[in-house]
């Protein structure tokens, strides 16, 4: 029995090596140079110098704005996504033909076939002063400027994230049996109430994993906060890139990633809780 | 037979000249019947003949191409599936998967508008759970239960809306054979109880003949004949009628003469047959094809030297198998004039002496006016 345990060990051992080195490598360490770099000094001519001190982590408040920011245009910027997703979704799971679904559902990715930061650009030029504040000036709205608020940012977030948020919607509407729906109706539900007591609740899994996916990737954007937030609208992302590529301030730049990692960890936790709760169904996946 | 006497005559559901195209096909083609409130009314036919099609043009799930659908006198067509009084078993049974087994079946209840208050709609659930036999299963979730449990949570889910007519699609499809059983017993008690109409969709024969007062049968997308059981065993009109309910032995040939409704025919190896034509069946000429309809248990066997009287059809062969049913023995006899025929001799017959076994040369001989000569459609 015992000699049995061992080679089950080995082979346990075996085979979850893959995995295990995975995680080591692409994870952990990294991990682990970050948490030691916020922790030492700033090298006089930059990066990174031995120590050991909290000093990183007082002078988190001088980058107060930047978690401020993200925290708040993260999670408006997923809602957003989430209710711009949920009717094209729902319109190409349920409403089209099958003979053109799969035309439309490429159609959705084929903007990713260029660089976002490309795709980001042209928006600099749509909401740009000789875009769409020039078209308003014809009809008479003068002095709109839409450029470098939050709004422009979270128009490109919309922009870009729409087809992360849309497909793992598409997949559980998508999954969804029709016959579910004629049953409530025949029982008696309207069009809306079917929608509100079926549909939905049997997509949330879709809403879920589309959020969560939009949200993780948001928190640590950069680039459509630089493109089309100017220097005001600004992401912890872009205080990264300065810490580390500008000011050449690593152990700072190690303790705002450390922090926002942890900030991750809670949110990530919190809502896996919130939406695994009443969840005790034999599907569990996530989709 | 349930006693419908109370409220005959009274129309629940009907179809005048309903057609439903799709696309290519045409699913229910220029359908006229009426369905009596409170009867047990079946659609039988093979599969893709338009029996699920006919069914959701009642419920409304799809609204006729042509033609009319009616329910207790009102035409329903462009009235949407949540507005209709009927209620619908589905096939897979579609019961909702987030909610319980109580949520599940309130659920029509809680559509109303004004909704009822929620001791109301808690009574009328455990009322209704009773009726089906699932006192206590209220908080399971709906995957827990076996496929006859589901089947019931279905059709209470149906029946708590008190619906003019239930419809039913092929509700037993899924399930095994002896449960089946138990299950269309329970049904036929529960129509019975609750005095609505039940509209059946089955590919299964013996349910259609066992459970219903009437059946229609059905072939790509039209009715061939409707009838109660009876009429439809004893009186087919036509041989797919025949071979769709009950077993029959065909033997065709070719009609040399039609006297009224007294047929002979003339088969390829040269063998007269004499049989009788369905009164309702349109008229056949000299010269068509045809066949004649025998039940196996319209045959007698005999030793092959025995003697028959002259006034009847005698087949020669030679027993190939014999099955023992209790009551019945079935035989396959091989003929010389036609192939395989099959024939159920009563045990009664059996006991007189006269069962026969594999290799046993025999006779088969029946009454040419107990048979009916069919045409092909
Ligand atoms: N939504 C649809 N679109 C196109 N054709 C359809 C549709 N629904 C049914 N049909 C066609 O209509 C015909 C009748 O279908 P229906 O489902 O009524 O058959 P059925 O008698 O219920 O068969 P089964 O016993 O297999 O359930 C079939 O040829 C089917 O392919
Ligand atoms: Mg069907």
């Amino acid at each position: 029995m015992r000699e049995d345990g061992k080679t089950n060990f080995w082979l346990t051992a075996a085979l979850l090596a893959p995995t295990s080195m995975w995680f080591l490598f692409m994870l952990i360490l990294p991990l682990i140079v970050i948490l030691v770099f916020s922790f030492g000094e700033r090298a006089a001519v930059g990066g990174y110098a031995a120590g050991f001190t909290l000093e990183q982590y007082a002078n988190l408040p001088s980058r107060l704005k930047a978690f401020q920011n993200t925290m708040v245009i993260a999670p408006v910027g997923t809602l957003l996504s989430l209710l711009v997703a949920y009717p094209l979704a729902y319109y190409l799971a349920l409403r089209v033909n099958r003979r053109y679904k799969l035309i439309l559902l490429v159609l959705v990715i084929v903007p990713f076939w260029t660089s976002l930061l490309v795709r980001t650009y042209a928006w600099i030029f749509i909401l740009g002063g000789r875009g769409i504040p020039t078209l308003l000036e014809f009809i008479g709205i003068e002095g709109v400027r839409l450029i470098n608020t939050p709004g422009a940012v979270l128009v490109g977030i919309v922009y870009g994230y729409l087809p992360l948020m849309v497909f793992p919607i598409f997949v559980s509407l998508e999954k969804l049996d029709k016959t579910l729906l004629e049953a409530s109706s025949d029982l008696g539900g309207s069009p809306l109430k079917t929608f509100m007591q079926i549909t939905l609740p049997l997509s949330t899994p879709g809403i879920a994993t589309g959020c969560m996916l939009v949200f993780i990737l948001l928190m640590g954007e950069f680039l459509i906060p630089a493109f089309l937030g100017g220097g005001k609208v600004f992401f912890i992302g872009n205080a990264l890139v300065d810490l580390f590529l500008q000011s050449r301030n690593w152990p700072f730049g190690a303790a705002v990633s450390v922090t926002l990692v942890v900030i991750m960890l809670i949110t990530v936790t919190l809502y896996m809780r919130l939406i695994m709760r009443g969840k005790t169904g034999r599907d569990e996946s996530l989709m | 037979m349930p006693d419908h006497s109370s409220n005959s005559n009274e129309v629940d559901i009907e179809f005048r000249n309903a057609t439903k195209r799709f696309e290519n096909v045409v699913a229910v083609d220029d359908v006229s019947l009426s369905v009596e409130r409170g009867a047990f009314f079946s659609f039988l036919g093979p599969s893709g003949c338009g029996k699920t099609t006919s069914l959701r043009l009642i419920a409304g799930f799809d609204q006729p191409s042509e033609g009319d659908v009616f329910i207790s006198g009102a035409s329903v067509v462009g009235i949407p599936p949540h507005k209709r009084p009927v209620n619908m078993v589905f096939q897979q049974y579609a019961l909702f998967p987030h909610m319980d087994v109580a949520e599940n079946i309130g659920y029509g209840l809680r559509q109303r508008s004004p909704k009822p208050d929620r001791q109301d709609i808690t009574r009328r659930v455990d009322e209704t759970l009773e009726m089906v036999r699932l006192s206590g299963y209220g908080k399971r979730r709906v995957w827990e239960l076996s496929g006859g449990q589901q089947q019931r949570v279905a059709l209470a889910r149906a029946l708590i809306n008190h619906p003019t007519c239930l419809l039913l699609d092929e509700p037993l499809a899924a399930l095994d054979r002896k449960l089946r059983r138990e299950m269309q017993i329970e049904l036929q008690t529960l129509q019975r109880d609750v005095g609505i109409t039940f509209i059946l969709v089955t590919h299964d024969q013996e349910e259609a003949l066992s459970m219903s007062d009437r059946i229609c049968i059905m072939r790509e997308g039209r009715i061939v004949q409707s009838g109660s059981p009876r009429e439809l065993y004893d009186e087919p009109l036509n041989r797919y009628v025949a071979d769709f309910v009950g077993k029959t032995n065909f033997f065709d040939g070719e009609i040399i003469e039609a006297r009224d409704s007294a047929i002979t025919l003339k088969s390829e190896s040269g063998q007269v047959l004499v049989g009788v034509q369905p009164k309702k069946a349109a008229p056949l000429v000299n010269g068509s094809r045809a066949c004649v309809a025998v039940r196996p248990e319209m045959i007698s066997i005999n030793a092959a030297d025995k003697n028959v009287g002259d006034d009847s059809i005698a087949l020669h062969g030679e027993v190939m198998n014999r099955i023992f049913l209790g009551e019945h023995s079935e035989y396959l006899v091989a003929t010389v004039e036609y192939g395989e025929v099959m024939v159920l001799s009563p045990k009664s017959v059996e006991n007189s002496n006269r069962s026969f076994a594999p290799g046993d040369r025999v006779s088969l001989s029946w009454r040419p006016e107990s048979v009916l000569v069919l045409g092909d459609t």
